[in-house]
């Protein structure tokens, strides 16, 4: 049987983000602390 | 290989204070997340970038107590890789960047005319030798030259202010400059960058 239907474009691509890019985000995770004050929040990073 | 806890536990948790749980639904939506980012941009560092800019953000609203949990985790998550997606293609398009390639490297026609830094004191050496050449010249020469070259003075200017007349002006000009010409050739000089 002819074939009618094209081959699907393969636009989608499996990736994942590098192992250091989630270290990152673990670490800011870590150092973030939220503090309120006075109705107001306040976002910090610790060293 | 990932648990099985759901994200909604896993949520609970990390709000709780337990930081492994942030990591577990990070690994756990890494592949999926990434993918659509760059199935949009199809540009890896930019799909970094904006994987990043997610996540803070979901920590930042996990961490300040605003998230509602409705079991829509993940469609949340991807809500703001998308609001960022299309950040990124606003900011894009106020600022093309271009990228240079194989055949043609833009820098090949642009060019930065200020002097690098050795021929920039090369100059600087020079500048001071003609000083000294120029202290060399009779007065009424070394005054026009230095009127005409350094305080950039039309010859009428200098005609004006040395109460001659234009032609004795340009007379001067042009004996300074064969003089300076003579001393160069004298003490063989070098002036040249």
């Amino acid at each position: 049987m002819e074939q009618i239907y094209s081959n699907p474009a393969t636009h989608c691509k499996l990736i994942s983000t590098r192992k250091e890019a989630v270290d990152f985000l673990l670490n800011y995770s870590k150092s973030l602390e939220i503090h309120k004050v006075q109705g107001m929040t306040i976002e910090n990073n610790l060293n | 290989m990932h648990s099985t806890i759901n994200d909604a536990t896993l949520v609970r948790k990390y709000i709780g204070g337990d930081e492994r749980a942030i990591e577990e639904l990070i690994n756990k939506h890494n592949q999926r997340l990434s993918s659509y980012i760059y199935s949009k941009v199809q540009d890896m560092s930019v799909t970094e970038d904006i994987f990043q800019d997610t996540f803070i953000k979901v920590i930042s609203t996990l961490k300040r107590g605003a998230y509602n949990e409705e079991g829509k985790f993940l469609p949340w998550v991807m809500r703001i890789a998308h609001n960022l997606i299309i950040d990124h293609f606003r900011r894009n398009k106020r600022m093309p960047k271009y990228k240079g390639n194989k055949e043609f490297n833009i820098f090949s026609v642009l060019t930065d005319d200020k002097l690098n830094a050795e021929k920039q004191l090369i100059k600087d050496q020079i500048d001071q030798d003609l000083e000294v050449l120029i202290e060399q010249l009779p007065k009424d020469q070394r005054d026009v030259l230095i009127m005409r070259i350094y305080q950039d003075m039309s010859f009428n200017e200098i005609a004006e202010n040395t109460e001659v007349s234009i032609n004795t002006a340009l007379g001067r000009m042009r004996y300074a400059l064969i003089n300076l010409r003579k001393i160069i050739e004298k003490n063989q000089i070098v002036l040249t960058n």
